[in-house]
């Protein structure tokens, strides 16, 4: 008998103001730009200044996602630390390769490189907090932080884990930012996030951020949500996505009508929200309607954001009218279905319940 | 949970061969892949030895219709490696079962991305490599080359002990019933930002690196993919699969004790191996090979022999031998070449020698196998260990 997951605790830094648990987006940042930047906690409170200085952006952002997402789940240590990214510690990376063009090859240091591992978030907070645990980092694009969801998911079910600390998280560099602007997955044009769907251009707007959950097969005061499914696919047709989603539903014994609220990833690339759109119109045209790319700005592990969200309207039972992407009457919701692509790659379906 | 894990297909391309049967035979006639560098323009070409594949990427390219300078070395690399483990499982439509892919990688396209870093702004002549700096976009290429479809791809990059996890979660994905058959393994291809690297951590042999020999002077740094297929009971009775052999046991814990060295006696080592036995359902003694980590940096060496010890016992460490003499330390393949290897030495009662080695560790009584050795191999117990205290023990069996 496989043993059901909870979402204990959340902890986020974003490009919205989103570190503070006890606040659920009550002010609301619309950039209008083609980037965005986290809003960053007092980093001071979680790390000694002489250690954030050569810190990377993403282990620092992650220290404070992490430690908040520990302090609430009421717990100093997990059986395990599973990381999504991307990218990694990204700016590192870049600067380094930097480094080694314009210096030719010498006058090196190793702080770069070793930051530029993509496993070294995970690591520094297992150092962080002596977890000698199961230790693993997906770097898969925009199904990184599902595949972190799915392996705790899995050990939590069969019971080889008890609390699992499950992360995403990416950088935004400028390097990044301009060399995938060259090849439009960027967009060229600020836009108002107010009316990103409108954008009618190609690309999307860039930003990071790093969400962290401790998830655990044991129900608590502070529990969020039942993290009920999550299903990977590399590749999707548009024309086939609508029956790939039943069919998930239909495994996790449920079905559309009985969905609540569907969290959608648009975000704004007139390229690809097709697959949005089709569900929207389609299979959803009945079914309320939430989208969150205009507050997070997109990245591989955006989808962190999404995760962070429907867990919170789960455990307060309010859905932000921000996020609202129709008019259908939406209360008390009880499930909540997150589908996200990214250029029409790397789906993902994460399936989540009220306790 | 007594479901086994069926290992129906390898395929392997390192510096000592481009496939499963030339690394083998290379294996057991001591001839490493050890060599100056000819594929990279770095100033440390006088200074360091490599693992390098001598193959070319355009005769890759021609092999693969690809169009020329379309991919970077690590997917070119993957590809060729999967598609031999595919071929020998004797697998035509890659998704007639609920198929998954975990490939694992360090530095995905950087070779590529180092090489443009600048010119991306003055000419579109390479933007096609833009984005190959995402590593998930190196197993992108491999599930487009293989065909598959709707299916669970990941990647995993945990630095050197990555494929070592990735065969570790596709057995633990077949063994819960989540797939039927799961392609794992890894792909890294040498470049200038590890060459760098890895110099600044001053832990480059400048010659043949010489794991567990006293006067060990650091590691060579290496390029492979290495692919197994794992398949469930179920696929292999029905599709009357030959086994080659079994993934029996696998363990990961991490040392949490610094981001790039491993603690003196080796905790994290010590726990993985633990673990591993204990999925297995082995006691030490069970174990006839150990196929080590290895890297012949003075750290490694040292903190794995003291975990060796702690796990079998003084006097009681099987034979073992680490195989980075031959291939350099292929990165986030390691596990996966290692993997390869620990079942052709079951397949054929091999034991492969550690080359090089010359002078016992002062530390301890420990003496690798030098010479090629027959021996009746039912379980060998492989070791990866990574930056980040990544410790990743492996153990594979010629019995479910």
């Amino acid at each position: 008998m496989s043993k059901s997951v909870y979402i204990n605790s959340v902890g986020s830094v974003s490009v919205q103001k989103t570190f503070d648990n006890s606040e659920f987006l009550n002010e609301i940042t619309f950039y209008n730009d083609t980037v965005a930047s986290v809003i960053n906690p007092d980093y001071k409170a979680y790390i000694p200044p002489a250690q954030a200085r050569r810190m990377a952006k993403g282990i620092k952002m992650s220290t404070v996602s992490s430690q908040t997402a520990l302090q609430e789940a009421g717990i100093e240590n997990v059986d395990a630390i599973i990381v999504g990214t991307g990218l990694g510690c990204l700016g590192d990376s870049e600067k380094f390769v930097g480094d080694i063009i314009e210096n030719n090859e010498q006058f090196l240091t190793p702080t770069r490189f070793i930051q530029s591992s993509h496993n070294t978030v995970a690591g520094q907070i297992a150092l962080g907090i002596n977890c000698k645990g199961y230790n693993f980092t997906y770097v898969h694009a925009t199904v990184s932080f599902e595949s972190a969801l799915l392996d705790a998911k899995m050990q939590l079910e069969q019971d080889e884990a008890e609390h699992i600390l499950v992360g995403g998280v990416d950088e935004m560099v400028k390097y990044h930012v301009n060399s995938h602007r060259l090849i439009g997955h960027i967009k060229s044009e600020p836009v108002d996030a107010s009316k990103l769907l409108e954008s009618n251009t190609k690309g999307s707007v860039m930003g990071e951020g790093s969400h962290f959950f401790v998830l655990s097969n044991q129900k608590q005061e502070s529990t969020y949500a039942e993290l009920v499914s999550v299903e990977c696919y590399n590749s999707m047709l548009k024309e086939d996505l609508p029956k790939k989603v039943v069919s998930f539903l239909t495994e996790n014994q449920t079905d559309v009508a009985s969905i609540d609220l569907v969290i959608l990833g648009n975000n704004g690339d007139v390229n690809f929200d097709g697959y949005y759109n089709d569900l929207t119109t389609g299979l959803f045209k009945d079914t309320p309607q939430a989208y969150y790319k205009h507050l997070s700005a997109e990245y591989d592990t955006a989808t962190g954001f999404a995760f962070w969200l429907g867990a919170k309207i789960l455990k307060t039972q309010t859905i932000p009218e921000v996020v609202r992407l129709n008019k259908s009457k939406a209360s008390n919701p009880k499930t909540i279905l997150i589908y996200n692509q990214y250029r029409g790659e790397n789906h993902s379906l994460v399936l989540l319940r009220k306790c | 949970m007594s479901k086994g894990v069926a290992i129906t297909g390898m395929g392997v391309i390192s510096a000592i061969g481009n496939n499963a049967q030339e690394n083998y035979e290379s294996l057991i006639s001591g001839k490493a892949g050890i060599s100056k560098i000819t594929h990279i323009d770095t100033i440390h070409a006088d200074a360091i030895m490599v693992g390098e594949i001598k193959t070319t990427n355009t005769t890759f390219e021609q092999q693969l219709n690809l169009t020329e300078n379309s991919y970077s070395r690590s997917p070119i690399l993957g590809i060729i490696a999967a598609k031999e483990a595919l071929a020998q499982a004797g697998i035509t439509d890659i998704n007639n079962y609920k198929t998954g892919l975990i490939s694992s990688t360090t530095v995905g396209g950087m070779d590529k991305s180092e090489q443009y870093f600048y010119e991306y702004f003055e000419s579109d002549a390479h933007w096609q490599h833009i984005n190959g700096l995402h590593a998930g976009d190196s197993t992108k290429k491999i599930a487009d080359a293989i065909g598959l479809k709707e299916s669970f791809v990941t990647t995993i990059s945990t630095a050197c002990s990555s494929a070592a996890n990735a065969i570790m979660l596709g057995a633990r994905m077949i063994k819960s019933g989540r797939l039927d058959r799961v392609v794992v393994g890894g792909t890294d291809a040498l470049s200038k930002f590890t060459i760098n690297g890895f110099k600044t951590l001053m832990i480059l042999s400048d010659t043949y690196n010489t794991p567990f020999d006293e006067n060990r002077k650091g590691l060579n740094l290496g390029e492979a993919a290495a692919f197994l297929v794992l398949e469930s009971d179920e696929i292999v009775a029905r599709e009357n699969r030959k086994v080659l052999a079994y993934v029996k046991g696998y363990g990961n814990a991490n040392d949490a004790f610094h981001q790039t060295a491993s603690s003196e006696n080796g905790d994290g080592a010590v726990l993985a191996m633990e673990k591993a036995l204990k999925v297995a359902g082995l006691q030490p003694e069970d174990i006839d090979y150990v196929n080590a980590h290895g890297t012949a940096t003075p750290n490694n060496d040292l903190s794995e022999g003291r975990a060796m010890l702690r796990i079998f016992g003084e006097g009681k460490v099987p034979e073992f031998s680490s195989t980075k003499a031959y291939t350099g330390h292929t990165l986030a393949v390691a596990g996966g070449v290692e993997a390869v290897y620990s079942i052709l030495a079951i397949q054929n009662n091999r034991i492969y020698p550690n080359l090089n080695f010359k002078t016992p560790m002062k530390e301890f009584d420990l003496r690798p196998q030098t010479q090629v050795k027959e021996k009746e191999i039912k379980n060998v117990l492989s070791n990866s260990f990574g930056f980040g205290g990544n410790c990743s023990t492996l153990i594979i069996s010629q019995e479910a």
